[in-house]
């Protein structure tokens, strides 16, 4: 099994959310993350959605995503060629002891302190998977007390956007 | 030109204007604004139905008898769920149906109001597509989507739920809208590289067949199929989907394929070398089990959903498109290319099976009747211009199997969901759509007691189908099962057929139906031609078969399509056995 990242350019409306990840359950296909968010469209939302699967499996799915009627565009992106970025809010104990300890990683980690109370920080930091998941391991001695993440964004390295083509298809029926 | 006027005349105006003429279905809290304007509408006759599910089957036989649009109506919660059944079997069979469906208020969504189902969200992995509509503005247009993906494409189902305040208020109308669809592109012209691969295939096979399936016929493409098969001398082989497509007389048809095939399309499929699947889906029925499935054969698959593609069997040449093209340019191709394949040997290997191996079955000594001498009969007796509708089991592969197809989209029936219930109201939908035509109904006895309500329906309103229940008084296919596969223990299977509970020509006759019963191989021939004199009211036939009757050829559930069986404990002897 291997991670793919897949871009897909939705119709902004209610419940296409809902279309693709019921699609992703009934056939069978697990989400590793899955994120959602507005684009430089007003009409376009657009989701990144990681998922495990082999080479035949994927194309199943992105077929199978090709044919939601409010699917636009799909696009896998290749590590290489893609930045990705995940962000993640930890709440992590510090007393006035370990507390230079704690900042010294975030430094390390280039996060930062969004909160201090007095025993514990809230760091804020990004970067890619494996970039939290060491940041995650040199804060736990210290005692971890809550953790959120976001799920993977994603975007094409280079001058060339994946939103114009689909854009004009959306002027077209405007 | 802009009119005001409310949701609900909105909505009956734009199906007329999408040119429906006929709705199946039942009114109700949210959908009853609908039901008004529809009462003055002169295009569009609504037919009461006796059960939702009865609606849908019903829109289902007459989109595929007609080849247009389907279209059921209900109100919200039960209403819309008693849908489910038939917009699943739809899109199992990609019939082309829209459903429209009453919704509580839109402030109430979300509630649990009375009568408040998520129908969009149920339904959501069963249709094409499906729309909730809360503002009446909305009506006109997503009424001309959902017809426009509905019939589109690889055709469908697809749902519009409208809540009952949308139907209420006022609104602007004006047509035609313009749709908005950027996301729906469905690709219809094969691409010509692929075409061009696929005819180097087929011109160095030497063992290859089409393998022919639901969709060539709903491309209204039988007789480009026809002249690629005489072009090529190809054999051919039509699924359960397909029977018809190509005539069951033509000296190149080999049967049906699968799990009830004939031993000449299994075994062609089997030591074919080439494959060329059109519009079919490589489904597990006709596979078997999918790793022993044409071992030795190259694939060509032309389909229009792209998804179907090298989903269950890897295509060599994959081509994308609507079959009537995909055909029509292989033969272009075929003839460009101008070299023969040589299939003498093939031919001489599939002749053989075809005579060694014809469909059979058993006689019984009691003088009880056999249920595929039923089928010989009707089919011998009312014609390959008549619609045949089947439920599900026994009776359907016995009708798939005796009777004769010779024309293209004759035989309806239930085949991917394998819906029970399916035929008397299908052929109810069938015969709304193809007045002057015959439409037969087979049944089973079983199948009958789930939808026989729509009897009062077409006495009603005037459709005379005839409908033959092969009452074998017992769930039959399952009963096979029992008999193979679990040791004869027959766990509620047996339907008591013999206490007649409840008597078919009784029933029938409730219904303002003619009931006819027939017991005897004897009577057969005269009973059949009684039905079909009788033309001003429906006929229910009560065909009493023998328990017993089995569907052969069988390839098990799971097993590899290698060991078919033409009967208990027999299996045919292939070409390859003697290498």
């Amino acid at each position: 099994m291997s991670r793919h990242t897949l871009s897909v350019l939705v119709e902004n409306k209610p419940g296409v959310l809902a279309r693709v990840s019921a699609l992703f359950s009934r056939r069978g296909f697990n989400i590793d993350s899955l994120a959602v968010g507005p684009t430089e469209h007003d009409d376009i939302s657009r989701m990144t959605i990681v998922v495990s699967v082999e080479e035949l499996p994927l194309e199943q799915v992105t077929k199978q995503l090709n044919k939601l009627v409010n699917v636009l565009k799909i696009v896998e992106l290749d590590t290489s060629q893609s930045v990705q970025r995940e962000l993640m809010l930890i709440k992590v104990k510090a007393d006035a002891d370990s507390r230079s300890h704690v900042l010294e990683l975030v430094q390390l980690f280039r996060a930062r302190c969004v909160d201090v109370a007095a025993d514990a920080v809230t760091i804020e930091v990004t970067g890619t998977p494996d970039k939290l998941e060491a940041f995650v391991k040199v804060l736990e001695p210290f005692g971890i007390k809550e953790l959120v993440q976001s799920g993977m964004v994603a975007i094409g390295r280079g001058a060339r956007s994946i939103t114009d083509r689909s854009l004009r298809a959306l002027d077209r029926t405007a | 030109m802009t009119e005001r006027m409310t949701g609900a005349q909105a909505l009956v105006r734009a199906l007329e204007h999408v040119g429906v003429d006929t709705v199946f279905g039942i009114p109700g809290g949210a959908i009853l604004p609908a039901y008004d304007p529809l009462y003055d509408s002169t295009k569009v006759r609504h037919v009461l139905v006796r059960h939702e599910q009865g609606a849908g089957h019903a829109a289902e036989g007459y989109a595929q008898a007609t080849g247009k649009v389907g279209v059921c109506m209900a109100t919200s919660g039960p209403g819309a769920t008693n849908l489910v059944t038939p917009i699943a079997d739809a899109y199992m069979d990609s019939v082309p149906i829209v459903a429209i469906t009453g919704q509580v208020a839109s402030k109430s969504i979300g509630t649990d109001a009375f009568q408040e189902a998520d129908i969009s969200g149920i339904t959501m992995p069963i249709t094409k597509h499906n729309f909730l509509v809360t503002d009446p503005a909305d009506i006109a247009r997503t009424i001309m989507e959902a017809f426009h993906i509905a019939s589109t494409g690889r055709p469908g189902p697809v749902l519009v739920d409208i809540a009952k305040d949308a139907l209420q208020a006022e609104t602007t109308f004006s047509w035609p809208p313009t749709m908005q669809l950027p996301g729906y592109r469905p690709v219809t012209r094969p691409h010509s590289k692929q075409i061009r691969e696929a005819a180097k295939l087929i011109a160095e096979a030497r063992r290859p067949v089409l393998y022919v399936g639901g969709g060539v016929h709903k491309a209204r493409a039988s007789e480009e199929l026809i002249r690629l098969a005489e072009l090529t001398r190809i054999p051919v082989v039509t699924t359960l989907m397909a029977r018809g497509t190509f005539p069951d007389s033509h000296p190149q048809h080999m049967g049906m394929p699968g799990m009830h095939g004939s031993v000449s399309a299994v075994g062609a499929l089997q030591q074919a070398d080439l494959l060329i699947g059109l519009g079919v889906r490589f489904d597990d029925r006709v596979t078997g089990q999918l790793s022993t499935f044409a071992p030795y054969a190259k694939v060509v698959h032309a389909d229009i959903d792209p998804a179907e593609i090298s989903k269950n069997r890897h295509a060599d040449v994959p081509i994308v498109g609507d079959c009537k093209e995909v055909i029509g340019d292989l033969i272009a191709a075929v003839e460009a290319a101008g070299v023969q394949g040589d299939y003498d040997e093939w031919w001489t290997i599939l002749n053989g099976y075809k005579q060694t191996y014809p469909l059979g079955y058993e006689e019984f000594e009691d003088g009880s009747l056999a249920p595929q001498y039923v089928m010989e009969r009707l089919s011998a007796i009312v014609g390959p211009d008549a619609y045949y509708v089947a439920g599900v089991g026994q009776h359907q592969m016995w009708a798939s199997q005796f009777v004769r197809y010779e024309r293209p989209g004759r035989f309806i029936n239930s085949g991917g969901a394998g819906t029970m219930g399916f035929a008397v109201p299908a052929a109810m939908g069938a015969k709304m759509g193809r007045p002057d035509d015959v439409v037969w109904a087979i049944d089973g006895d079983g199948c009958f007691q789930m939808t026989n309500q729509e009897l009062a329906t077409c006495a009603l309103e005037g459709v005379p189908v005839k409908i033959a229940v092969i009452n074998n008084g017992n769930l039959g296919m399952v009963r096979q099962w029992q008999t193979l596969f679990y040791d004869q223990r027959y766990s509620n299977t047996d339907l008591q057929a013999t206490r007649r509970i409840p008597d078919f020509v009784k029933l029938a006759e409730a219904y303002g139906c003619v009931g006819l019963r027939c017991e005897r191989p004897e009577d057969v021939d005269a009973t059949i031609k009684k039905a079909m004199e009788i033309n001003d009211v429906p006929v229910v036939v009560d065909f009493v078969v023998h328990q017993d009757a089995m569907v052969w050829p069988m390839v098990a559930a799971g097993t590899s399509n290698d060991d078919i069986k033409i009967a208990r404990d027999m299996a045919p002897k292939w070409e390859s056995d003697d290498e």
